[in-house]
């Protein structure tokens, strides 16, 4: 499966960082594409219930990302399904992937890993006869980053 | 054919598992042609150390280079990139830039707890 995963260690606890996951203050506050954060976000955090999220990058091109929370276990787990929107529409290019967010309470605040990981889909089925699938999961390990612990 | 296309994605990943070269990539995708040097610009290393980078790219098929006069010209090599590498592209660059601000929220939100609790 093709996806890219990231390990964070964050100075605050679980619940902080929990509450930055799953409210529309929170991840207005840090998702993005670049330097800006996004400009909208409707959020509701329940299994079954969906997001919706807008950004303006640095190009001035407004873009979108909507999806449905799958799990939620306070304060450790969220999964979530994810899905690019251009112009208004779904992006025929973009399937749905998956979002997992776990965290574990460490010495010095939370450990938290994020994977967004691509579902098998035609595209991948097609990647895995041309033997691009093996090729991906050597580069995913590649591009696996374990971020230092932020200074504090 | 198979031994040929190993060889060629072994090309494709060693090229791609250098941050530069991905960054590179990354800003040939979003712009017209640049020159070697412009290309070079952002990046805090030799334009020898770039020259070699762009050697691996080229041999990966990943971009193209055109001499005109004296300059030479760098695009990405359209098509060379599998969609699913793209998708890893613009999906690690999303959450690299974004978790460094939940890490800034977060930590604030710690702190002001804590004078709370004080």
């Amino acid at each position: 499966m093709t996806s890219v995963s990231f390990v964070r260690r964050i100075a605050a606890r679980p619940a902080i960082v929990f509450e930055a996951l799953v409210t529309a203050e929170g991840i207005r506050s840090w998702w993005g594409p670049d330097d800006g954060p996004a400009i909208s976000a409707e959020v509701d955090a329940r299994v079954g219930g969906c997001f919706r999220v807008r950004f303006r990058t640095a190009d001035g091109l407004e873009h979108e990302c909507v999806g449905e929370f799958l799990e939620i276990e306070r304060p450790e787990r969220v999964v979530m399904s994810w899905r690019w929107i251009q112009n208004g529409r779904i992006d025929e290019h973009d399937k749905v992937s998956r979002v997992e967010m776990r965290l574990r309470a460490i010495e010095t605040g939370t450990e938290l890993t994020l994977v967004h990981s691509r579902l098998s889909n035609e595209e991948s089925a097609r990647a895995h006869e041309s033997g691009w699938d093996g090729a991906l999961q050597k580069l995913t390990r590649r591009f696996s980053t374990t971020l230092g612990v932020s200074s504090n | 054919m198979v031994k040929y296309r190993e060889a060629h994605l072994d090309r494709v990943f060693a090229a791609l598992s250098d941050p530069t070269r991905r960054a590179v990539l990354s800003r040939l995708a979003r712009t017209r042609p640049l020159s070697v040097t412009a290309l070079a610009e952002p990046f805090d290393i030799k334009l020898h150390t770039v020259m070699k980078h762009l050697d691996v790219l080229a041999d990966a098929g990943l971009i193209r280079r055109a001499k005109t006069g004296r300059t030479v010209h760098v695009e990405i090599a359209g098509g060379s990139l599998h969609p699913a590498v793209r998708w890893l592209q613009r999906q690690e660059r999303f959450w690299f830039a974004s978790l460094d601000r939940l890490a800034a929220y977060a930590e604030a939100r710690e702190r002001k707890a804590q004078e709370r609790d004080r």
